[in-house]
């Protein structure tokens, strides 16, 4: 599959989709003017990548920040990646922020994949 | 040339540290995101009140960007939004202020009043069922703005309403991020 390496800016994340390497991440701040549309593409690779998936896949999210309107394309990709057989989310935070902690608590209530919560 | 004088002494009053007016837009917003982090940054701020500052400052101009198209009243000119950060001993304050068509004031005003009555659990709980529910709206936004600035700031969001026209009102929204951690 296609590799999807998008550099990040300030108000857009760094996303790195490379299922050769095995290296799914999301990190930076995500508050783009059209969030939908961002993250179209992103949601079509992850719709490929679910027909020959690897035997684990291992989804990081290493976010800064993300708005409102990202919060709800993340759960978006959450669901995708919960029709994967063999995946799991490692969340990351940096370890003052409580609110950064809190959200992933809650996605991870939300769907039925296995988080991992680590501090940067 | 009095205004000038008397803006500066508004401001001080205030004690506001940034004021925008005009159109809304992402390259704005992205703007006044930077200058603000600069102005918390340069004081030494600590990094959990500035997080929850930016965080409040981006759904507050975000929502001004995507509904600023809803305004089309020739008589009240071009559509313009007020912008505003304060900045005192024990708090920020975070106000917004942009025309609303008077039909859509009952249905912001009923989603305020629901927001202001729940306390952290009821906020998080209210935040879950609307993620779960939600699409992305043609505007853009997913309506968690309000939830998320009442649960980031931990306060009540202040409202008013002041009438402008048969068919506008200025709507005017006050956030407060607490200084003390």
């Amino acid at each position: 599959m296609e590799i999807i390496n998008l550099e990040g800016t300030e108000d857009t994340p760094k996303i790195l989709l490379d299922q050769g390497n095995g290296i799914f991440e999301i990190s930076g701040r995500s508050l783009p003017e059209d969030t939908a549309e961002f993250y179209q593409p992103i949601l079509d690779w992850l719709e490929s990548y679910s027909s020959s998936p690897n035997d684990k896949t291992e989804f990081v999210f290493k976010l800064e920040y993300f708005n409102t309107a990202s919060s709800k394309l993340i759960l978006d990709i959450l669901s995708s990646l919960e029709d994967i057989e063999g995946t799991s989310v490692a969340w990351y935070f940096h370890e003052d922020d409580e609110d950064m902690e809190e959200a992933g608590e809650e996605f991870s209530e939300l769907v039925e994949i296995p988080f991992e919560f680590k501090t940067y | 040339m009095k205004y000038i004088y008397d803006l500066h002494k508004t401001m001080l009053a205030n004690n506001l540290i940034l004021i925008y007016e005009g159109e809304f837009t992402q390259e704005i917003t992205k703007s006044v995101l930077a200058m603000a982090e600069r102005n918390m940054d340069s004081i030494g701020e600590e990094s959990s009140i500035k997080r929850k500052v930016f965080n409040v400052m981006v759904e507050c101009l975000q929502n001004i960007v995507k509904h600023s198209d809803e305004i089309s009243d020739p008589s009240l000119g071009k559509y313009t939004a007020i912008f505003m950060i304060g900045k005192k001993d024990e708090e920020y304050i975070i106000t917004t202020g942009n025309p609303i068509k008077n039909d859509n004031i009952d249905s912001v005003k009923d989603r305020l009043d629901k927001i202001n009555s729940l306390d952290k659990d009821g906020l998080k709980t209210l935040y879950k069922e609307i993620i779960k529910g939600t699409e992305i709206s043609e505007k853009g936004g997913a309506g968690l703005g309000f939830v998320d600035m009442a649960r980031k700031s931990g306060n009540a969001l202040e409202y008013t309403f002041e009438p402008m026209s048969d068919d506008f009102s200025f709507f005017s929204l006050k956030s407060t991020v607490s200084r003390q951690a």
